[in-house]
């Protein structure tokens, strides 16, 4: 291997990595708030990826349709858990937010997809249906667990990442599809070509990632999660809703999937089920983290992804295989310098 | 009520295992049937492995591989007979799963699912990336099992096959959780350190359980293989994977007949949706998924106890063998009394910056009840700890018979006679109360997994139980011996552990706060036990916050105050100790 190949796999890695780390931040996010393990994260970069694909070509994507169907299900959820405490003000939130705005988001989508407005209005367009579907999830399927064990959601996690895929297939049908770069500039560096879209890829992560700390350093919003996600008990004592909480970090979780998703567009084919690989090396990197750490969990993913391209150069048809069995010497060191302490049932 | 929920489970069985042999049932569901039965071999794995034991697995899929591939490619590419391939597959399976497990099952809390899921992944892409197993499009053309020239293709005769395998499994799993080490398993997903206690090897259980749950996936693969005729990687990926796990949650975690109910339930439900679905959607696709992740969550939303427990109700109560010849279990040799038993040299713990305990001595003679006492977090706790071997001292020493315990783990204090309460009642709260018992009474068998799976331990199992039930009667808790032990009060508890750690024949019994939410009439009883037990020979060193109990009790008692020895002595001049008076009291300078 020589220096242009190297250079060409590190970029490739760094591209990857910083994707992953998007998920992954998310995926370490959403655990420390709510204690699940969110499988299903990396669909919403599939969907993000095919709802930006769709607006391209002028036609309106499913997507506003699955948040629909999402929204039914949140509000009959909502209602069958709180039957006996339904408020004017539950019913209220139910109308406007579950069943209100997907409908206003349809009408939206439909009126300008066929205007093919460009890539600015289609991007936004994928970001507002791709987040309220977080807080819908976290609602249909882990607010009535919130106090079973972190294996009982990571099963949950699991049923939900079926369904998901399962609605995917429904929704966008087995195609794959890829979009426009955000940027065709390419340029040389030495004997490496560096495009556009890599140098787009890095700028936003690295924007997102420093809005992410500062919202959590610096708010009273981001500190009240924190506090949630280090003591549950404490923080309900002090007045921090959970739900609210969990439903927040759930809506985050979605806009950094929705961000991932365009930024991976163009640089592969997109299938509905795309999703899950995605997640699942972004969470490498949540677990290299500890489920805890986000600047480690950072330089993790940017590790996996270099992993992945230099497993891709050596051994390209085992490449998942290298790049899954790499997680298990790193839980078995996790599991001793950090353990677990058993939880009361 | 009760009649019907315990007769219906044998007259459905029954009835569905006779049906296909009545012509009644098209071979449609006799195929279904034997999937089925191949899928609950899998799930029946899981309950013992995650229900039972506590360790969640997305990968048993990957173990079923194994099996379907190791005789896949002995068969199609060796010509063996497939009947010569199932003792390989199950060794293959075994050799696998020892190996994976044995860095998986050390993994902690969410690590393990999370591991079993990475390497799930990864067999999956091995699979479908070794030319030898034929890659993504897999082995075709696996004969059929034979038995003289006639090949088992008709589902019928398959259905002989699966279902006789499924029996025997179930058969063996319920011998096996019945034995000495099925108690010690069942007690590893709520008690840990209970088990560890006792002189359970909790890492060697865990891995057992894994390879066994491993082996039953194994059997499933090479059932499958036979049946399906041919391998692909598709069945064996981490969705297969979920699809047991759900299964076995479905059914009702920890229930060995509730696997087959999950495995029909999910079985049946993916046949149906594949019918339905299509024609709601209009086109076909794997639209099942969407299902079988609602039914996940709903499952775990409104029954996480699984289908069994709602349609069957609790586990009938346990029939312990009785001794049919008076055989009774050796008693130990006790120590004469008055002789050196353990001795405490300087021992000092410390928790960063905390010293827990600075530099404590004392030492107990057999025949003598020791009290420890001393105010709130003084220590008392974490000695005992020390002394059982649930904590590492940080310097200092700890002898017991002269063996020092430097490297002391709670197995070895078992193993050399110390039994043990606990602070916090560590039981097992599905398990009888007699079985929670006899789990003390661990180290004095030693039937292993075979003779029990054989239910060869019998005349073994019958003696422990025997101790067991003495136990419970000295501490007057027989007559509630059936009952599983979550049912009881703490005060009944802290009396389980105490019959639980006479049964292990203590040399010494170390009791943390054993009258602590104990009724005066329980206290009484208690006391009286306690010096029965000196008079046999037995000494005991008792952590007790109740001071008439211990000053009533103890020949010699040790004060801690904020991990300090203050004071030693018989109760009497302790009562009059000033520096004591000054701990419990507060100085009046």
């Amino acid at each position: 291997m020589d220096t242009t190949i190297f250079l060409f796999l590190l970029q490739d890695g760094v591209i990857n990595g910083a994707v992953y780390a998007l998920v992954a931040i998310a995926l370490v996010l959403v655990f420390a708030v709510t204690r699940v393990i969110f499988v299903p994260q990396g669909e919403f970069v599939a969907f993000a990826a095919l709802t930006v694909a769709a607006l391209e070509h002028g036609i309106a994507p499913s997507t506003p349709w699955l948040l629909l169907a999402l929204g039914i299900l949140a509000a009959i959820s909502d209602i069958v858990w709180h039957f006996r405490d339904l408020t004017w003000k539950r019913i209220l939130r139910i109308a406007v937010f579950d069943l209100a705005l997907p409908v206003a988001l349809l009408l939206l989508t439909q009126a300008l997809a066929p205007m093919k407005l460009g890539q600015v209005v289609n991007i936004l367009l994928a970001i507002a249906l791709i987040t309220p579907m977080g807080p819908m999830i976290y609602r249909i399927a882990f607010e009535p667990l919130a106090h079973s064990t972190v294996l009982v959601l990571l099963m949950a996690a699991f049923g939900v990442h079926f369904s998901l895929i399962g609605l995917g297939l429904v929704f966008f049908g087995p195609e794959g599809s890829g979009t426009t770069p955000l940027s065709s500039a390419s340029f040389s560096l030495g004997d490496l070509v560096v495009t556009g879209q890599s140098v787009a890829v890095l700028i936003v992560t690295a924007v997102l990632l420093v809005l992410f700390a500062l919202f959590f350093g610096r708010t009273l919003l981001g500190k009240a999660l924190r506090a949630c996600s280090s003591n549950r008990i404490g923080a309900r004592l002090v007045g921090i809703p959970t739900s609210v909480a969990g439903q927040f970090s759930f809506a985050i979780a979605a806009l950094l999937g929705a961000v991932s998703g365009i930024l991976v567009g163009p640089l592969m084919t997109v299938f509905y089920d795309s999703g899950f690989l995605i997640g699942l090396k972004a969470f490498v990197a949540a677990i290299i983290g500890g489920l805890v750490s986000y600047p480690l969990t950072v330089i993790a993913a940017l590790g996996v992804g270099f992993a992945e391209a230099l497993f891709s150069f050596w051994a390209s048809n085992f490449k998942e295989v290298l790049v899954f069995t790499l997680i298990i010497p790193v839980l078995a060191w996790r599991s001793i310098y950090a353990p677990y302490h058993e939880e009361s049932e | 009520m009760t009649a019907l929920r315990s007769f219906a489970p044998p007259i459905v069985a029954a009835v569905l295992l006779i049906a296909p042999f009545t012509g009644w049932l098209p071979d449609y569901w006799v195929t279904l049937f034997n999937y089925i039965g191949i899928s609950s071999l899998v799930a029946i794995g899981l309950v013992l492995l995650t229900g039972v034991g506590g360790m969640t697995s997305f990968g048993q899929s990957a173990f079923v591989g194994f099996g379907a591939y190791t005789t896949g490619v002995l068969t199609v590419h060796f010509g063996i007979s497939p009947w010569l391939t199932l003792p390989v597959a199950l060794l293959v399976t075994m050799a696998i799963a020892a190996a994976v497990g044995a860095v998986t099952v050390r993994l902690s809390g969410h690590y393990l699912p999370l591991a079993t899921i990475a390497w799930g992944i990864a067999f999956f892409y091995l699979f479908g990336n070794i030319s030898w197993l034929g890659a993504h499009d897999g082995l075709p053309g696996i004969p059929a099992l034979r038995v003289g020239s006639h090949q088992l293709i008709d589902p019928k005769e398959y259905f002989v096959v699966v279902w006789v395998a499924v029996v025997l499994a179930v058969i063996a799993t319920q011998n096996l959780l019945n034995g000495r080490v099925g108690r010690a398993v069942r007690a590893l997903r709520r008690s840990t350190r209970a088990a560890e206690a006792f002189g359970v090897n909790t890492a060697g259980a865990k891995l057992m359980v894994f390879v066994y749950a491993a082996m039953l996936a194994g059997l499933a693969g090479w059932l499958y293989a036979h049946f399906q005729r041919s391998v692909s990687p598709g069945p064996f990926g981490v969705v297969a994977g979920t699809e047991y796990l759900l299964m076995a949650v479905l059914g009702g975690a920890g229930r060995v007949y509730g696997a087959i109910l999950g495995a029909a339930g999910i079985t049946v439900l993916r046949d149906q949706l594949q019918n339905l679905l299509p024609w709601l959607f209009g086109h076909t696709g794997n639209f099942e998924s969407i299902a079988y992740g609602a039914v996940l969550v709903l499952v775990l939303q409104t029954a996480s106890n699984g289908l069994w427990p709602i349609l069957f109700g609790p586990p009938p109560p346990p029939k312990p063998p009785t001794p049919r010849d008076g055989n009774q279990l050796p008693t130990k040799v006790l120590p004469a009394p008055g002789v050196r038993l353990l001795q405490v040299q300087d021992a000092r713990k410390t928790f960063g910056g905390l010293v827990a305990v600075n530099d404590v001595n004392f030492e107990v003679e057999s025949s003598r009840i020791i009290g420890l006492i001393g105010p709130n977090g003084a220590g008392k706790s974490t000695t005992f700890n020390l002394i059982t071997g649930a904590l590492p001292l940080t310097s200092g020493a700890i002898a017991f018979e002269g063996h020092p315990l430097q490297t002391q783990t709670p197995q070895r204090a078992a193993a050399l006679g110390l039994g043990r309460t606990f602070q916090h009642v560590e039981i097992v709260p599905d398990m009888s109360v007699i079985e929670n018992v006899a789990l003390g009474a661990n180290l004095l068998g030693h039937a292993g997994v075979f003779r029990a799976m054989l239910k060869l331990d019998r005349a073994e199992e019958a003696m422990l139980f025997a101790t067991a039930r003495r136990q419970l009667e000295r501490v007057g808790l027989a007559d509630v011996a059936m009952q599983p032990a979550g049912t009881l009060a703490l005060g009944q508890l802290r009396l389980v552990e105490v019959a639980r750690a006479l049964c292990l024949n203590p040399i010494l019994l170390l009791l943390d706060e054993p009258a602590a939410g104990l009724r005066v009439g329980e206290k009484k009883a208690l006391a009286k036990l306690l010096r029965e037990v000196r008079s046999e020979g037995v000494s005991v060193l008792l952590v007790e916050h109740d001071m008439d109990f211990v000053m009533s009790l103890a020949d010699h008692l040790v004060v801690l105050d904020f991990g300090t020895k203050i004071a030693e002595g018989v109760p009497a001049d302790i009562r009059k100790n000033p520096a004591v008076l000054e701990a419990y009291l507060g100085g009046v300078s």
